[in-house]
């Protein structure tokens, strides 16, 4: 028996045989943020054999205060690099998969088919509903954990016959309804405590020790330490998907320009005169920015801005591509004579492809 | 009955719990239904009207618009939340 996992093989009711299936299995884990760093960090540790690891940021200053395997040293580097070199270090005898680019419908199936458990670390609706999909597509359950604020979600969606997330919350919330974190804010610890919580389902899906938190989601509220099970059932028709959605971007029709952040790029690198737009707040303004980018926070965009000239291309970003869009469509209103573009996956994206 | 409030809902009426009154004292009608109740709070409050996904627990199960509430119900509202 490997002496390394011996606090947990001598529990009578885990032992040497479901060490042996942590062994053998093999975990994806969508997004290295602040709930997929403790997903990480403990399957790591624990001993699971084969660890997917998907992210395509880079590590930023405003990501430390609850993104706690990196460091200062580590700021802009790539987030799986990094976590790369401390998984490694933490336990060798792990098989690390990365993958260096956003989950897609174009590779979901592809990917998600290797595994044996997807954990939903990720942060946004979008990302969230494909892996659902996917995962009824695949027959594999998913870990699933969100974050508001002060508040948490945790669930396990389509284990064997339980319901899926689409049980819940049948439909994607509309563009404008629901806040991220880069909006709303997080307090430091309680991704930590959301992802411990997605790293034990995740273990118990694995061996089959306890009972899984399938047809029930647990709700935590961290500033009154309140912590409840919402029970739901199976809508049997959300089982049936056979394929992905054309498209999982937005819920809302409306087709917007954008451009993707590659294409911005190659535009930046040959000179040519626009205007860049940064629409985040003044503090992220601050933090980091593209160098032509000037400022017009969101909450900001109005009427007349003498920024805003017909004679040129102009750009919008943001942090992730969801408020540039909301600007977009905000300008178009506006300014109905101009084009505006927004760029796909904001600073996000930009950071990984600037030189 | 006494409403527990999560996540954005939270955030739109500024509080963590919300009473709603079981008897009418001004003729307004009491809610007796899940669809109801989000009628009777959208009217109080009506950023809530936007959310398009909002789950309603009942003595902590899901519970459909068509699912009767009483005064003794414990509710919740939980919309879905993004953040990672």
């Amino acid at each position: 028996m490997n002496p390394r996992y011996i606090r947990q093989t001598s529990l009578k009711s885990f032992g040497a045989e479901r060490q042996a299936k942590l062994g053998a299995a093999s975990v994806l884990i969508v997004g290295l943020g602040g709930l997929g760093i403790p997903v990480a960090q403990y399957l790591n540790a624990m001993g699971v054999g084969t660890l997917g690891l998907m992210d395509q940021d880079i590590v930023a200053l405003h990501n430390l205060q609850r993104q706690v395997l990196y460091a200062e040293k580590d700021l802009g580097r790539l987030k799986l690099d990094v976590t790369q070199e401390k998984l490694s270090a933490q336990n060798s005898q792990t098989r690390l998969r990365l993958y260096d680019s956003f989950l897609t419908k174009e590779n979901a199936l592809e990917i998600i088919e290797d595994y044996d458990v997807v954990v939903d670390a990720t942060d946004n609706f979008p990302t969230r509903y494909l892996i659902n999909d996917a995962c009824v597509i695949l027959d594999k359950p998913f870990v699933y954990g969100a974050l508001h604020g002060f508040e948490g979600h945790v669930s396990v969606f389509n284990y064997n016959d339980g319901p899926t997330y689409r049980c819940l919350y049948p439909e994607m919330p509309g563009f404008e309804e629901i806040p991220d974190c880069n909006e709303n804010g997080v307090l430091g610890v309680i991704p930590g405590i959301i992802g411990t919580l997605q790293a034990l389902e995740t273990v118990k899906v694995l061996t089959g020790v306890g009972e899984v938190l399938s047809g029930e989601l647990l709700v935590y509220d961290g500033l009154s330490q309140y912590s409840n099970k919402v029970r739901f059932k199976t809508n049997p028709k959300n089982k049936k998907i056979k394929k992905l959605q054309e498209r999982y971007e937005s819920s809302d029709c409306d087709v917007v320009p954008s451009i993707n952040a590659e294409d911005f790029q190659v535009l930046r690198d040959s000179g040519k005169v626009h205007t860049l737009i940064d629409v985040r707040t003044p503090e992220e303004f601050q933090s980091h920015h593209l160098e032509e980018a000037i400022s017009i926070p969101l909450s900001h965009l109005s009427l007349a801005n003498p920024q805003i000239k017909a004679d040129r291309k102009i750009y919008l970003i943001c942090q992730s591509g969801k408020r540039s869009e909301l600007a977009l469509k905000q300008l178009q209103i506006d300014y109905p004579d101009l084009t505006f573009y927004h760029i796909l996956g904001g600073m996000n994206k930009m950071l990984t492809v600037c030189p | 009955m006494t409403i527990l409030l999560f996540g954005i809902t939270k955030d739109i009426v500024g509080s963590s719990t919300l009473s709603v009154p079981t008897s009418s004292v001004t003729g307004r009608k009491i809610p007796k239904t899940v669809k109801e109740l989000k009628q009777f709070l959208g009217e109080s409050y009506p950023e809530l009207n936007k959310l398009s996904s909002l789950a309603v627990a009942v003595n902590n199960s899901y519970a459909e618009d068509n699912e009767k509430i009483n005064s003794y119900d414990e509710i919740a509202l939980i919309p879905p939340v993004s953040g990672g």
